[in-house]
């Protein structure tokens, strides 16, 4: 009974290095696979973190398990995508005043054990948003060759329209503090995020940095993109890309 | 020339849409906001059904050879126009039924934890 309390008990106030209240967001749609794993790995892995699954009206036992799991779960009433589910995971950050937001995918790529570096650039004040590479000497991470195509040409395409340097821009690996809270509770986008959140970002003036993790072949489930789809995929992100430059945007977020 | 016929065709047709656009606004069917396009749809036929010599100027004024042939041009031209109205009504829609599943989610979510926050002390 009076567990559930101390489990919430506020550490001394006033300490030098205080830690940031920091939320890591779940997204997760028919994850059944992974997900008990993928939370077990980051409460090991940082066992302060609070955790917030966005269940995307799953159809399998997706919903039962981060149930069993005691984190804080938010079942949308509908299928709304990657994109909406993101983006109530940061309303969620937003709502209940955190100060640092992590995305994990639920399917198991992500590494956990890799948070403390993802969080580093945050905490220190040097970003506002920090991503988690792939390819930075990292571990042996393999794309597909469609895959690495994609990421060049998206990163290149970034590069150009908005002075951006990612070398991986299709990671959904990332940690933003209150500013990138704030930009992505409000705005994001629909059906490929990663790429164009990164150019909304950059558009918003958020100080961007990359840092360099592990990761690996996803623990189960099927990821969303297909060989034959991709280059569908390719043409729309693409779309978006061009479109997010000349695209009106709503006020900046409290403009420093 | 216009035969005859094509302009008593086309300005029944018209007026019978107008008809039809007017009574479903009355019987509050169709909101006056998405109502405007097609009402000016169907007035824009009439008058060039009723007004020949209009339409054989705009005809002449654009190179068409058949001037009821500029009837159904403008017609098509106004189906594209409400087309496109659609699908940013749809996109605003689609935006809104987001936005109202984000928050019913996470009120839910609150109500939850706040219910389970209270049962321990009871």
């Amino acid at each position: 009974m009076a567990q559930h309390s101390t489990a919430e008990a506020r550490r001394p106030s006033g300490t030098q290095t205080r830690r940031l209240r920091s939320l890591a967001i779940v997204p997760a749609y028919n994850e059944e696979g992974s997900l008990a794993q993928v939370l077990a790995e980051i409460r090991s892995a940082d066992p302060e973190l609070e955790i917030v699954v966005i269940n995307d009206h799953s159809t399998d036992s997706t919903a039962e398990i981060a149930g069993a799991a005691g984190v804080s779960v938010v079942h949308l009433p509908f299928n709304v995508g990657i994109g909406g589910a993101m983006q109530t995971g940061y309303q969620y950050a937003r709502d209940h005043g955190f100060e640092v937001a992590i995305q994990i995918d639920g399917d198991g790529q992500h590494d956990a054990a890799e948070l403390p570096a993802l969080l580093d650039p945050i905490s220190r004040d040097d970003a506002d948003m920090s991503i988690g590479t792939r390819f930075a000497g990292v571990g042996a991470y393999k794309a597909t060759p469609g895959r690495r195509m994609g990421m060049v040409l998206f990163s290149t395409v970034a590069r150009m329209l908005v002075k951006l340097k990612i070398t991986d821009p299709t990671s959904g690996f990332r940690a933003v503090n209150r500013r990138g809270i704030e930009l992505f509770a409000r705005d994001y986008p629909h059906d490929f995020p990663e790429v164009e959140s990164n150019v909304l970002a950059a558009r918003h003036g958020l100080r961007i940095v990359e840092v360099p993790v592990l990761m690996r072949e996803r623990a189960a489930g099927r990821s969303s993109v297909t060989t034959i789809r991709g280059t569908y995929f390719v043409i729309r992100i693409l779309l978006s890309l061009f479109i997010s430059v000349f695209r009106r945007y709503p006020k900046t977020v409290e403009d420093r | 020339m216009i035969p005859l016929r094509v302009s008593i065709a086309a300005a029944i047709a018209a007026g019978l849409l107008l008809l039809v656009i007017v009574e479903l606004i009355r019987s509050r069917r169709l909101q006056e906001r998405y109502a405007l396009l097609w009402l000016l749809t169907g007035a824009v036929l009439l008058f060039f059904a009723l007004w020949r010599g209009a339409l054989m100027k705009v005809s002449d004024l654009v190179g068409i050879q058949y001037p009821p042939s500029a009837l159904f041009v403008m017609a098509a031209f106004f189906i594209l126009l409400v087309l496109l109205h659609y699908s940013t009504v749809i996109s605003e829609l689609a935006a809104k039924n987001l936005a109202l599943a984000q928050r019913l989610a996470l009120l839910e979510n609150r109500l939850r934890e706040e219910a389970l926050e209270q049962e321990p002390e009871r």
